[in-house]
């Protein structure tokens, strides 16, 4: 603002008051502006450890260069079947988030929606939420088996629970004005539920897929712990046996790939679903 | 037949476990007729939205009844509309979409004609027509401002042409420009509409400017104080608002709600404070 006002300022005056004005609590940042941040903080670390690899400060082994991850991701690929890797692992993360999802968001609805609901499983689910998902594993073999299900019971069990209790509050954070609203003009209890709180709570619903999916992701190392010989999770902890640090680089950094992905997938579809946000 | 729409008999409401109760309505009694125009003031915590709440079904009486055209109140029903302060549109749904939410309820679909629906869809045109919308029928609430947003509050409100319309401090967010358009718009409904309109304000003007009678309210218990009969004609314009009968009341209502709610002045307040500093000098020069 104050650059504004004042044109004839010297150059390094003009910069200075921009660079105080993007330091504003809440302040405002141009787009231009904020995806040079976004650029930095994403090569900064990149460039740190390019120098930090190179400098020889530190051995190979402990930390391989961009280069040493990039060509054992190249020969990953080339002969060892990156591409399954990738999608098994997505595919499990994807079924049990799905799993998940399909239970959580009905069950959520219920919870937020009706007290004795709350009241019934709401403590129970707090309890069971803090039990390590790492600790179900012995339980989950001898219940599921060791195909393909119980890598899913894993990260259904990572997520589902968290999942419910923040579907719950998204339904209890519906404005209760709206809900009285369709009250006043006749609304039954399951039109309240369809036209009210579904609708209402929908944008944040998906934020809340979006978030757990994250944390979907954060369960697959463990869930490929159950007798996998396949998938990134399962390619990470075998390297670790033959201290292949570069693959180990390279199974994080594809999961994180993977993982921004869907978040900008979730993000796109949340702009595409609900205009009326976005629309000022 | 249009004498007493709305009877509310010694009603009470007590908030609380039982413990610590809050008695929010005290033998509360009142008839309003069918047409006429009352608004609601008192201090905060007199219970006027409490009793607008129990009017529209949305909470129930501890004690006493409130019956509309003869019947008990028994939760909310489509006789009886409301417009509340704000945050009650769908925000998902177009301004033409939330202004005929109401058709998408089963209680309205039930043994419907073609013509029925069409002569709905006229009315949603009119409402909007009415409501000065016709040209953001298609904007989403956001996009719209406090006073626009209010229109479709109220135009959704009267679209299954309610015969009550409960009004809960509609206006009260609105800037004081706004304010005055809506209440003319409001007084044009009532007119127009010929719906029964129960208003509560913190607003003392906007209560004599609309209302045929202004009831007082007093807190701690809530309960009926004193009902004000509005001295200005029935077709009412902004001008009025100078007239000295205006002022007038608007001065004795004022004082009356001040002395419910055992308030002080503001002279008496600096009095006391000048009075202590007083003291206070005296002191420190001992």
């Amino acid at each position: 603002m104050s650059s504004k006002q004042q044109p004839n300022l010297p150059l390094h005056r003009q910069i200075l008051a921009g660079w105080r004005s993007i330091w504003v609590v809440r302040g405002h940042l141009s787009r231009r502006a904020y995806l040079l941040f976004a650029l930095a903080g994403m090569l900064l670390p990149l460039a740190a450890w390019w120098w930090l690899s190179g400098s020889g400060l530190m051995d190979k082994v402990f930390m391989p260069g961009p280069m040493d991850v990039l060509s054992r991701v190249y020969t990953w690929f080339k002969s060892d079947n990156l591409l399954h890797d990738m999608w098994i692992s997505t595919y499990r993360v994807v079924a049990g988030f799905a799993l998940s999802a399909v239970l959580a968001i009905p069950l959520g609805l219920m919870i937020g929606s009706y007290r004795p609901v709350q009241a019934l499983l709401e403590p129970l689910t707090d309890f069971i939420r803090y039990m390590p998902a790492v600790a179900f594993i012995p339980l989950v073999m001898l219940w599921v088996g060791i195909d393909e299900s119980s890598k899913i019971a894993i990260i259904f069990i990572g997520t589902f629970f968290q999942m419910v209790l923040m579907v719950a509050e998204d339904v209890r954070r519906v404005p209760i004005t709206q809900i009285e609203a369709a009250q006043t003009m006749g609304a039954t209890r399951s039109e309240i539920v369809s036209l009210v709180i579904v609708p209402s709570a929908k944008p944040a619903l998906l934020d809340t897929l979006r978030i757990t999916m994250g944390w979907a992701w954060t369960y697959l190392v463990v869930a490929e712990l159950v007798a996998a010989n396949s998938g990134l999770g399962y390619s990470i902890l075998k390297a670790q046996r033959f201290m292949q640090t570069d693959k180990i680089f390279a199974g994080i950094i594809l999961i994180g790939l993977i993982g921004l992905t869907i978040d900008q997938l979730f993000r796109w579809l949340h702009r595409k679903s609900f205009p009326w946000l976005y629309k000022k | 037949m249009m004498d007493n729409k709305i009877s509310i008999e010694a009603a009470g409401k007590t908030f609380g476990d039982g413990v610590s109760n809050i008695v929010a309505l005290q033998d509360v009694s009142l008839t309003i007729a069918g047409n006429e125009f009352v608004t609601f003031v008192g201090a905060s915590g007199c219970g006027k939205s409490t009793l607008l709440r129990c009017i529209g079904g949305l909470e129930t009486l501890s004690s006493g009844d409130i019956k509309v055209d003869g019947r008990s109140v028994n939760g909310p029903g489509v006789d009886r509309a409301m417009v509340f302060q704000h945050y009650s549109l769908y925000p998902w749904l177009t301004v033409m979409d939330n202004i005929k939410f109401s058709r998408l309820l089963q209680i309205n679909r039930e043994d419907i004609t073609s013509a029925d629906v069409e002569a709905a869809s006229g009315r949603a045109d009119a409402l909007l027509d009415l409501m000065g919308l016709t040209h953001v029928s298609d904007a989403y609430p956001n996009q719209l401002s406090g006073g626009m947003q209010q229109r479709v509050a109220i135009a959704r409100a009267l679209l299954p042409r309610p015969q009550i319309l409960l009004m809960d401090e509609p206006f009260g967010a609105l800037d004081a420009q706004t304010r005055e358009v809506m209440h003319d718009l409001i007084l044009h409904v009532s007119k127009l509409e010929k719906t029964t309109i129960v208003f509560v304000t913190h607003d003392v003007e906007e209560a004599i400017y609309l209302g045929q009678r202004v009831v007082v309210m007093a807190p701690r218990p809530g309960r009926v104080d004193s009902i004000y009969p509005v001295k200005l004609p029935a077709q009412r314009d902004q001008d009025m608002k100078l007239a000295p009968e205006f002022m007038q009341q608007k001065r004795e209502i004022l004082a009356r709600i001040r002395e419910t709610a055992g308030m002080r002045t503001d002279r008496d307040l600096l009095e006391r404070m000048t009075r202590q500093a007083e003291t206070e000098q005296q002191n420190d020069m001992q």
